[in-house]
């Protein structure tokens, strides 16, 4: 994305997991915690699941950034996927970094599948983060 | 790519279309060159709109669909069959949310909430697109279940599959079967003893013939998947003939030299290096202990049925399912928790009930009869700094249950109950209410101030804030203090890495659904059953060992098992086999083959469950996931930052 643009409403994608953090965003809405609708959502069976090259395509692609909404400790294929995930993101910062891209454009956190409050803070404070270092 | 798709925008009654402008929906969609008719409908789910689509897509050949309505988690099923029974695959429906994540979670903006459902349509039909017909995957499956642990909740399963027409092979690690219940003799709720219960399902199952009993026996190899899974079993020797004359045996008890803590009554007794543990124990024929056994022969002398030639052996069984029912060990208490193992009157709960169990006429304890009992509450349990925070379910009942049945066996009891708020829980609570009117005293404390055990002088003291009595600090002297201790994991729970079960939280195993699929793992054909899965009482045990049981027989009843097709696929062209996946895979769905003379991996179709851990550690990107495929997701991306 051009360094000039504006950014009022920066856009998010969302990689959030079938069964632990997509019940949660759902339950955001169910309980109208609202937040940006430039925040999208899609859906993979776990977080330890998302290649690199998807995120890559969406920052380059025109979203200012990609929040994965992580399985934590409660990911049903285990718990391993709280190491993969945490190595998947840090590969990803790393060619960021290598591209002179901002490497917090790539943000993650744990949404269990109730953590629909955290789930909003998350990417309302990124939305703020995302607004501010658009320069 | 396909060109023939339908889409259908709910209104959802108002739902969404209170907040997200439909028709405008419908209209950019329509746009799409793939889509070939767009519709608005006041609600997708109903019946009359479920007909209409099976007739869109029936009659105009539709190659795909969308509908965008609630979360996938309410109707991606209802859907997904509306276009099964139109004809069209039903990995051909794609299904877009655009109530929870739209015009809910958007309310508050009704340009902003139909612009991103807009995106989200879009995206929907970019993944419909370059979606492909799949078929279930299937495999044969041997009509055998291996029941691990032959407790209340094993041998309960063992009798339901074996009823239901399943080969059972009830593989118990210890020598006698009833695992916990058979040390309890009293239980609540009803009058039978845990001896009785254990009698009645023992008699049953080896009496069904298509029950295998192995006891000393352990699961210690695992391959295959689902429906074809191969395990070794090694079976230890009890070092005894089948056949066994009773009064030969009581000599050999007599004459062994060997004394050691007896694990059954929680040490507070000793047994023989021989030993059974109470007569009538099941199966009723005594083993030797060869851990502590010094092979000095006394008891081969006088009995002719101790046989020290028997050996370990090991059995290939094979099995469509395995039913876990390994139960859990008794929380230990640190050393000096609770002046546990530093003062000598300090006891466990399991530990009380077996003296109770000893003791005639008086209740004696270290030779010192024994009038006031303190109950120390939630031992091990809800603990603030430890890692169980759970409540152990069972043992406020289990507590009270112990406290009356010692005031009624014994003269002059007085039980001092020192809790953090009772929990006798459906019917448990009458006795919570009989022992209140026994006059047993109930003293409570918060968390932060649990009570406080010391020796004063040769008195053991049991102190505490009592919240019931505004904070005043009551005292009193315990001539037996139990220990209420709740339950933890089986220490020794290698089978569940064995079997590569997750854990949960509590580090007990977990189901895949705590409240939808609670006996279900995530390893297809593994059920979990009692008190493996987290605290539970007999009643509760059984019903999650019918249910793992049911669970168990449903897959493998047919013969033949359908799989999920949407697992990861490798491409052999680009895979130079690394085995990064392969160590990624938490379930060992990789292995390394060879394809026209060149090593590569390929996807154990009925093991991958397609969680796709594999795929961001392949350095060639090689893996794909079915239904999550680069083209699929790139293309959503591209879709939902497009400008229309
Ligand atoms: C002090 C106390 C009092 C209680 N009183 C009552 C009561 O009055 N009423 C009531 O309803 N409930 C009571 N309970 C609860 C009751 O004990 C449990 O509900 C019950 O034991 C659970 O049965 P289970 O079969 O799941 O587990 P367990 O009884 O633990 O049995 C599991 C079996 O699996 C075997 N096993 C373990 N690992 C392996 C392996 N790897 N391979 C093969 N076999 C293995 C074990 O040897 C054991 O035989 C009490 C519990 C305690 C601690
Ligand atoms: S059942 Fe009672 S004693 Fe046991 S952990 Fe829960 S509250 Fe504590
Ligand atoms: S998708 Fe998951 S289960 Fe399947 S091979 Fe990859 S890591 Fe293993």
């Amino acid at each position: 994305m051009g360094a000039e643009k504006v950014n009022k409403n920066p856009k998010i994608l969302v990689f959030s997991t079938e069964k632990i953090s997509d019940p949660a965003i759902d339950m955001a809405g169910l309980l109208k915690l609202h937040y940006p609708p430039t925040v999208y959502t899609i859906t993979v069976p776990c977080s330890s699941g998302i290649k690199p090259k998807w995120i890559l395509r969406a920052l380059e692609q025109g979203f200012d950034g990609v929040f994965i909404a992580a399985d934590g400790t409660d990911c049903p294929y285990g718990e391993s996927c709280v190491d993969k995930t945490g190595q998947l993101v840090g590969v990803t910062q790393e060619i960021l970094k290598e591209k002179g891209m901002d490497p917090a454009r790539l943000k993650m956190a744990a949404i269990c599948s109730v953590c629909s409050e955290p789930f909003v803070k998350h990417v309302k404070s990124f939305t703020k983060y995302l607004m501010n270092s658009s320069n | 790519m396909k060109k023939k798709i339908g889409v259908y925008v709910c209104h959802c009654g108002g739902n969404i279309s209170d907040y997200v402008d439909v028709e405008k929906v419908r209209e950019e969609i329509e746009k799409d060159e793939g889509v070939f008719l767009a519709k608005t409908t006041m609600f997708a789910c109903a019946d009359s709109n479920q007909k209409d689509m099976v007739t869109d897509i029936a009659e105009k050949q539709l190659d795909g669909a969308v509908v965008a309505s609630c979360s996938p988690k309410l109707h991606l099923l209802t859907f997904s069959a509306v276009a099964e029974r139109a004809g069209l695959n039903k990995y051909n429906y794609i299904h877009a949310n655009i109530r929870e994540q739209a015009s809910w979670a958007h309310s508050d903006d009704k340009v902003g909430a139909t612009e991103k459902a807009i995106q989200i349509v879009k995206a929907a039909v970019a993944k419909v697109k370059r979606s492909n017909a799949l078929e279930p995957i299937r495999v044969e499956a041997t009509n055998a279940v291996a029941v691990v642990g032959a407790g209340v909740a094993g041998l309960r399963s063992a009798i339901e599959l074996a009823e239901s027409g399943s080969q059972v092979y009830l593989i118990e690690r210890e020598f006698f079967v009833g695992g916990r219940v058979a040390q309890w003799d009293d239980l609540f709720v009803s009058n039978e003893t845990g001896k009785e219960l254990i009698t009645r399902l023992y008699d049953k199952a080896m009496n069904h013939k298509n029950i295998t009993l192995f006891t000393g026996a352990e699961i210690v190899e695992n391959s295959g998947s689902v429906g074809n899974i191969s395990l070794k079993v090694k079976v230890s020797p009890r070092h005894m003939k089948l056949n066994c004359d009773e009064g030969n045996l009581e000599k050999a008890i007599e004459v062994c030299p060997v004394e050691v803590p007896d694990k059954f009554n929680f040490n507070i007794t000793t047994r023989k290096a021989i030993y059974h543990n109470f007569p009538g124990e099941y199966p009723q024929l005594p083993v030797i202990d060869m851990e502590h056994c010094t092979r000095c022969g006394e008891c081969e002398k006088v009995c002719k049925n101790v046989d020290f030639s028997q050996q370990e052996e090991f059995l290939n069984i094979k099995v469509g399912s395995v039913l876990l029912a390994t139960g859990y060990d008794p929380y230990e208490p640190k050393n000096d928790e609770f002046g546990y193992k530093t003062i000598d009157n300090v006891v466990t709960l399991p530990q009380f009930k077996r003296l109770v169990h000893y003791c005639d006429d008086k209740l004696v304890y270290k030779g010192k009869e024994v009038k006031n009992i303190a109950y120390i509450y939630c031992v091990g349990s809800r603990q603030v700094d430890g890692e169980n925070k759970y409540c152990s379910r069972y043992c406020c009942t289990a507590t009270i249950h112990a406290a009356i049945t010692a005031k009624k066996k014994y003269k002059e009891i007085y039980n001092f109950h020192f809790n953090r708020g009772i929990r006798t829980y459906g019917k448990q609570e009458v006795l919570y209410d009989e022992s209140s009117r026994m006059g047993d005293i109930y003293l409570q404390s918060f968390e932060d101030h649990p009570p406080v055990v010391s020796k004063v002088g040769d008195k053991t003291m049991v102190t505490i804030k009592d919240i019931l009595t505004a904070d005043k600090t009551l005292e009193v002297e315990a001539d037996l203090v139990v220990l209420v201790t709740g339950m933890v994991p089986r220490q020794d729970n290698s089978i569940g890495s064995l079997l590569k079960v997750p854990k949960g939280r509590d580090n007990f195993f977990n189901e895949i659904h705590m409240k939808l699929r609670p006996v279900e793992t995530v390893i297809d054909g593994v059920t979990i059953a009692g008190a493996s899965q987290g605290p539970k009482n007999i009643m509760e045990s059984m019903n999650s060992s019918l249910a793992a049981a049911t669970k168990s027989f449903s897959l493998i009843a047919a013969g033949e098992l359908a799989l999920s097709p949407t697992i990861a696929k490798i491409d052999a062209d680009n895979c130079e086999w690394c085995g990064k996946c392969d160590d990624a895979c938490p379930f060992s769905a990789l292995t390394k083959t060879d394809v026209n003379g060149k090593q590569v991996a390929v996807v154990n179709e009925a093991v991958c469950k397609g969680c796709g851990m594999c795929m961001p550690v392949c350095p060639s990107n090689a893996i794909e996931l079915i239904g999550y495929t680069d083209d699929q997701i790139e293309s959503m991306i591209d879709a939902l930052v497009s400008t229309h």
